[in-house]
């Protein structure tokens, strides 16, 4: 497919992705390139292993983030994303792991510093833990919160708010009211792939 | 003020005080937001610093998820509330990037020119308050001189001063006037020079802003990899690393412009590497006064970009599409990419995973302030504690994008 749109060029992705997977071998648990984006999905005990050949032999010098996603519909849930940017090269591309709730995915701190942050990110927020990571804490969250926010289950709304009582001459915490409920409109075509039954609408099917 | 522990000396009887630990904010103007950093001192000199950040989350990422395409874009203008149209830039293209979405030539022009203005509007605000940081009053007033003359570019342009959402997927959300085109064209010649250069002149070589920045927190070429830095901090460690050189976006492989490095990987590097990157702004400016062309600014795909208010009047299908735009927005291919763009503070990237509906999935935001910041503790160990505001100052960090 033609390329039309002006996002940023780096050089060329051909033949990248089949030397890489060769390079990581066993490692490699699926590899895809769409949209112009190299994927490479790594077993999670290789984690480490596949980066640091990656930053070693395929001069993919800075670990730019790592980002948590949740797809509830898997076995293994969480996806860790590892961003990776070769400046020599001018490359860049995408490796990831899944894991669970439970399964700890290995720190890769021991190959970039900049991860211990990125690493705790994605614990605080998705709850996926890291094996060898020495400062695990929270980092975005309120001190002492409770739950992974960013979780596909978490509501949107949260559970706790906080204001400050002027009886109490403090911040306190209470559970959310909400005044309204949250509202999620739907606006997808109802001839579109919409799988709700239209008010009224109930019979329509049974004639068939 | 915790932490005083008062210990006898074994030798001579004194009283002898270890490690001191304080708290630097979470209120405090040289800060620049909310950010609170436990720190241990030695005497003067820094021993250990831990930044405690997050007291500006607002879970955008989290709010994006329940909005469709076109509704995120503000929360965008929301992240590095100083340079609005930089984190705006990222967004669409990723978008366009996963649509395939062709945008026409005036509206690239436009994006870079307006995303160079923001560059110069951010640093002024990034060297105004680190002049004053460590004790210069005078510049930074000049300094907002120059970033108030910006912002009424963007609201000339947009409508909004600051939070502007005017680049759009598929291009801009409207055309400038050719008389605001002129005034910035007058403002490069005229205005900006005077001032900026003036007050540089009164900074550049002082005395006390040297003393309180060169040889302070240098970083080595390998530490600036190795901590994930990008923007004015990698590149004032020496490395010549510009996403618009390395991996032009929009305009950018059409304008000629130089990017400038440091030499020692100091505070006072990362403060001249932005000196002359607001001077390499103007001259982009420049050409894209010079290069753009006429014509439209917004995609002609009716599926992403909403048609215009007359053709609406007289056309039912245009109707239709504005209709379906502003309610259920337009969907997006399955898949996922990450586009990031040089914002004025560094790499600011957007890891956008989309289902195929009109909703993002997962838009993940990645702050350049999240790995500078992270540094903090290597790059202060050894120092005295006022160079603490030095060095924040030199990183150029703002929570609304780090804590997003």
């Amino acid at each position: 497919m033609a390329v039309l749109h002006s996002a940023p060029k780096w050089s060329s992705n051909e033949g990248v992705l089949d030397k890489l997977v060769a390079a990581l071998a066993h490692r490699v648990a699926a590899s895809k390139e769409e949209h112009g984006e190299i994927v490479i999905t790594v077993t999670r005990e290789h984690v480490e292993d596949a980066l640091r050949i990656l930053r070693d032999k395929h001069e993919y010098q800075q670990l730019v983030e790592i980002a948590g996603a949740d797809y509830p519909n898997r076995p293994e849930r969480f996806e860790v994303v590892y961003m990776l940017l070769s400046l020599t090269k001018n490359h860049r591309i995408i490796v990831k792991t899944t894991t669970d709730e439970v399964a700890p995915v290995p720190t890769v701190t021991t190959l970039w510093p900049v991860a211990g942050w990125l690493e705790r990110e994605v614990f605080d927020l998705y709850g996926v833990v890291f094996a060898g990571n020495a400062d695990l804490r929270r980092i975005l969250t309120d001190y002492g919160f409770e739950g992974h926010p960013f979780r596909k289950d978490f509501p949107l709304t949260g559970y706790q708010e906080l204001r400050y009582s002027n009886e109490e001459k403090r911040v306190v915490y209470e559970p959310v009211r909400l005044a309204q409920d949250l509202r999620q409109f739907d606006f997808t075509s109802p001839w579109e792939g919409a799988d709700y039954v239209l008010p009224g609408d109930e019979k329509a099917g049974e004639g068939k | 003020m915790s932490g005083l522990i008062l210990e006898e000396s074994p030798t001579t009887g004194d009283e002898i005080i270890t490690n001191y630990t304080i708290n630097f904010g979470p209120q405090h103007p040289a800060a620049h937001g909310v950010l609170r950093m436990v720190t241990e001192l030695d005497g003067e000199i820094v021993t250990r610093i831990d930044p405690h950040i997050g007291l500006l989350h607002r879970g955008t990422e989290k709010l994006i998820e329940y909005k469709t395409y076109l509704q995120a874009l503000p929360y965008f203008d929301r992240l590095d509330y100083c340079s609005p149209l930089g984190m705006e830039h990222s967004y669409v293209l990723a978008v366009e990037k996963l649509l395939n979405l062709e945008v026409p030539e005036r509206a690239k022009w436009l994006r870079t020119m307006f995303a160079e203005i923001t560059r110069i509007c951010n640093h002024m605000l990034n060297i105004g308050s680190h002049v004053m940081d460590v004790g210069a009053m005078t510049p930074n007033l000049w300094l907002f001189e120059i970033r108030e003359d910006c912002l009424n570019f963007f609201e000339r342009a947009s409508g909004a001063r600051m939070h502007s959402a005017w680049f759009r997927p598929g291009g801009v959300h409207q055309d400038v006037p050719q008389k605001l085109i002129d005034d910035i064209s007058v403002w490069l010649d005229k205005r900006l020079p005077e001032l900026f250069e003036d007050a540089m002149s009164l900074v550049c070589d002082n005395r006390i802003f040297k003393q309180r920045n060169v040889d302070i927190a240098t970083v080595s070429k390998e530490d600036a990899l190795a901590w994930g830095f990008s923007g004015p901090m990698i590149r004032g460690s020496g490395i010549a690393w510009d996403l618009r050189k390395s991996q032009p976006y929009d305009a950018y492989d059409q304008v000629d412009f130089e990017v400038p490095v440091g030499t020692r990987g100091d505070c006072y590097d990362r403060f001249m590497v932005r000196v002359e990157e607001v001077r390499q702004s103007a001259r982009i400016i420049r050409q894209c006064i010079e290069k753009m062309p006429a014509g439209p600014v917004l995609s002609s795909d009716r599926k992403v970009a909403p048609p215009k208010r007359a053709e609406m009047k007289q056309d039912m299908e245009s109707l239709i599409h504005h209709f379906k735009l502003y309610t259920e927005g337009f969907h997006v291919p399955a898949g996922e990419v990450y586009v990031a763009t040089e914002s004025p503070k560094g790499e600011f990237g957007v890891y956008l995973v989309s289902d195929g509906s009109n909703k993002p999935y997962r838009c993940k935001i990645r702050p350049t302030a999240f790995s500078h910041l992270q540094a903090m503790d290597f790059m202060t160990k050894g120092h005295m504690l006022p160079d603490i505001t030095a060095i924040l100052g030199a990183m150029d960090i703002v929570f609304g994008e780090c804590d997003r």
